[in-house]
């Protein structure tokens, strides 16, 4: 019964401490990577916003898994009851949507695209812990990747 | 093979068009990874092992897509969308769909 308890309280400890820095630590580099590829547009427009001559077009997708950490799944829980917004979730769906549209960016970049359109987002839970609740997120985001061809200007 | 989320291509006309393809993949994951996992889900953070697997198995997606489309005659799949579901604990499925075309 007592350890139990004691590993229960290890756990949320653990959860606590790791996972306040793990998102820090990924905010952090959020932020820089989002200043440093700022230079691509990223807009949700069905049409190119560019006359699409010059271009060619491709396929751009980032994808990231996240997991939630034992506290504040177990904080989730609790807000379960009394109801109101699960702030738990919603930075971990911030730092996933965000991670993955610099993943499809830096994807566009690797292949020369300038601007990306077209955006569309699909989100799955991954990893279904004990009574169902969510352990891990998947955040899919893809685009249509404008490329200026060789000899246009 | 021009694969693309935009229903029109600036410059080029649909001469033909072909229908739905689609392509889809189911992948679990292997126990050590699982491991890996029940340990992030206690401290939190990115799932690297999962993310590979998902990409990997939406490549597998596509490529079926591509196939489905490539034996119809098709040169371009257009408007594709991407969906995911988790069908079983540990399993999900990837599933790529789209408009078959034949550009000029």
């Amino acid at each position: 019964m007592y350890l139990e308890l004691i590993i229960f309280l290890t756990l949320l400890a653990f959860g606590y401490g790791f996972g306040r820095y793990a998102e820090k630590k990924h905010y952090r580099s959020i932020i820089a990577r989002e200043k440093e590829l700022n230079n691509i547009p990223a807009i949700a427009t069905k049409h190119a916003p560019v006359s699409g001559q010059q271009h060619d077009s491709n396929l751009v997708m980032g994808s990231v898994v996240i997991s939630i950490d034992y506290f504040k799944r177990f904080a989730a829980s609790l807000r379960t009851l009394i109801g109101g917004r699960v702030t738990s979730y919603e930075t971990l769906l911030d730092r996933a949507r965000r991670e993955a549209i610099l993943r499809m960016k830096e994807d566009a970049l690797s292949q020369g695209g300038d601007i990306i359109f077209n955006i569309k987002f699909e989100t799955s839970s991954i990893f279904k812990g004990k009574k169902n609740t969510v352990g891990s997120v998947e955040v899919l985001a893809y685009g249509t990747a404008l490329i200026l061809k060789q000899g246009a200007h | 093979m021009m694969i693309t989320n935009i229903e029109i291509v600036p410059g080029k006309q649909i001469t033909k068009h072909l229908g739905l393809v689609q392509g889809s993949s189911v992948r679990a994951k292997h126990v050590g990874r699982d491991i890996m996992a029940s340990l992030k889900n206690i401290f939190g953070g990115e799932l690297k092992g999962y993310t590979e697997l998902l990409q990997e198995s939406r490549e597998e997606a596509v490529s079926r897509m591509v196939s489905q489309a490539e034996a119809i005659g098709a040169n371009a799949v257009l408007n594709v969308r991407f969906s995911t579901s988790s069908i079983a604990a540990g399993a999900a499925e990837l599933f790529a769909y789209g408009t078959a075309v034949v550009l000029d």
